[in-house]
């Protein structure tokens, strides 16, 4: 039996939600009914937003009534969930980490008791799961971070952080897509643009995908950074 | 060739009806903030509905025609001119090269759109011509508009039909009358006490309100046990609670994303209204069903339909 809730969020949305924490298997059947619904697009809906447990629809009442939609739905919903995980899809993200571009690793060591070294090393050793994009264009939510690694925020935030600074803030790990501003601890940078509007496809990666960090020296990021300017520069992706 | 711009008055920016396809990648759909105002006004210069359009806040445009066009000007009403003369809000007109516009504060409301026959020749980015602020994208050059900007159009003779019947005895109105919501997605976060708290107060419109959101001031609403969630998708009208129990409601550059319960969403009809309130304005809400939400969301769309047939053979 499904226990998925379907929850009224005005004349021309709902929420389907899958549950109530952040985890793995919850975000997986989000991403599901995502992608049947790209796949296969609902006459009516037209927008799709998936998030940590729950994905918000869309939906024009001229074209498809409440009912009908929660029916077509709940059927989606269970011819989805048959099918077995897709493969998993890891984008590499070169990042040069400490330095002046991660300016805030010593006050992540300090706070951590860990050595720099260490920080780069819990921190490009994981597959994150990305378990949404909202915030910014293409800011990712990433789950799994090392609980050592986890940092308080920044007391007074930056006003202005970078485009493709690496931060830690709490118990969360990201990249700033934009230069926004922000409070999240700076350790490092990446050349690449994870948004990037000129490109063909403006997004390096979407949720459902995983993301490794690889450390790079600061020559192998001048490199990268000039590629990325030439438009010649493919991001690594492994599939499994 | 085009509008050129001597003054935008506080926020005036190029919206149509906003970027979709692109929320679950984390786009802010943007759009004009009173959509109906937008159409009508689209509609009386013989466009589609949606075609963009400019919007201003507060005060109207003042610029100059640098080629022909047709125009209508719709929403709060800014007591324009055209060359010096009075001309009727809710109305198409016809400039010339060298015509000047000029508008004053909105007598009523807070938003005002400016279509012109044709559209404005503005690129599409991520198939759309809204304007997003935040992420410099859309729009004219991404930003809103400055004095010296020239906003091209797209048509460069426009010719309608029936120009003198191209008017309508529409003002803005309802000021007094409750914001209609349908409760949840997160009404289940709250007390008995504080959803009567909610539906029964009256709360202000203050002045951190924005296009992002409409922040008000009033009794706190209290919930069981705290506000927040794990972030999850933000709709058009949302009214979000967040720790200090005043509502905010989540307008056309929300973002896509956010970690407070919303007790409620503004019924689609009611975000156009709730578009024109000011700071310092009162409000209360009240609670409809979903069915009537959208029993008044379809008739909404039949009148906009009934309009656009008016002058169309």
């Amino acid at each position: 039996m499904s226990d998925v809730r379907y929850l009224t969020a005005g004349d021309t949305a709902l929420v389907m939600e899958f549950g109530t924490a952040i985890d793995e298997s919850v975000n997986r059947q989000v991403k599901r009914v995502y992608d049947a619904l790209r796949a296969r697009p609902v006459k009516g809906i037209f927008e799709a937003v998936p998030t940590f447990r729950s994905l918000l629809i869309y939906y024009n009442p001229c074209q498809i009534s409440y009912e009908k939609l929660v029916k077509k739905l709940k059927k989606l919903e269970q011819s989805s969930s048959g099918i077995l995980t897709a493969s998993k899809k890891i984008i590499h993200i070169p990042v040069l980490y400490g330095g002046e571009y991660g300016e805030d690793i010593a006050d992540v060591a300090a706070y951590t008791k860990l050595t720099e070294q260490q920080i780069i090393s819990l921190h490009s050793e994981k597959e994150y799961l990305i378990y949404m994009l909202g915030f910014l264009p293409g800011f990712a939510y990433l789950g799994g971070l090392d609980p050592r690694l986890h940092t308080p925020r920044l007391k007074n935030p930056r006003t202005k952080i970078p485009q493709g600074s690496v931060g830690i803030g709490g118990e969360q790990t990201g990249i700033y897509p934009l230069a926004s501003p922000g409070g999240w601890r700076l350790i490092g940078r990446t050349p690449l643009k994870p948004y990037d509007p000129a490109r063909k496809e403006p997004f390096l990666y979407q949720a459902g995908d995983y993301i490794k960090f690889d450390p790079v020296t600061a020559e192998e990021y001048k490199q990268i950074e000039s590629l990325v300017e030439e438009g010649k520069y493919t991001a690594k992706e492994e599939v499994r | 060739m085009g509008l050129l711009i001597h003054s935008p008055g506080p926020l005036a920016t190029v919206q149509d009806d906003g970027r979709y396809g692109y929320m679950d990648r984390g786009f802010s759909p943007s759009g004009a903030m009173d959509k109906k105002s937008l159409a009508i006004a689209n509609i009386l210069v013989g466009n589609a509905p949606y075609e963009a359009a400019i919007e201003t806040t507060l005060t109207g445009l003042t610029a100059e025609f640098t080629s022909e066009a047709i125009f209508a000007i719709t929403g709060a009403d800014v007591l324009p001119e055209l060359n010096g003369e009075r001309i009727a809000m809710y109305a198409a007109y016809k400039a010339k090269a060298g015509d000047t516009l000029r508008c004053g504060a909105a007598r009523i409301g807070l938003r005002t759109y400016f279509a012109f026959a044709g559209g404005l020749d503005i690129p599409s980015v991520l198939k759309s011509k809204s304007t997003n602020l935040k992420c410099k994208l859309g729009g004219y050059q991404g930003s809103a508009l400055k004095a010296g900007d020239e906003i091209p159009f797209l048509c460069a003779r426009p010719v309608l039909r029936d120009m003198m019947m191209r008017g309508l005895d529409i003002e803005l109105s309802g000021f007094s009358e409750p914001i209609r919501v349908v409760m949840g997605p997160q009404n289940d976060y709250f007390t008995d006490d504080g959803i009567g708290t909610f539906l029964s107060s009256p709360y202000q419109v203050t002045m951190d309100s924005d296009r992002m959101g409409i922040k008000l001031d009033g009794p706190a609403v209290s919930s069981k046990a705290g506000v927040d969630i794990i972030s999850d998708g933000i709709p058009l009208g949302g009214i979000q609670i967040p720790s200090n129990g005043k509502p905010i409601i989540m307008m056309a550059d929300r973002q896509t994303t956010g970690g407070y319960a919303k007790i409620a969403t503004v019924i689609t009809a009611d975000v156009n209204r709730v578009a024109q309130f000011r700071p310092g304005d009162r409000l209360k809400f009240t609670k409809i069903s979903l069915k009537e939400a959208q029993d008044i969301y379809r008739y909404e769309a039949e009148c906009l339909k009934k309009l656009e047939k008016l002058w169309k053979k």
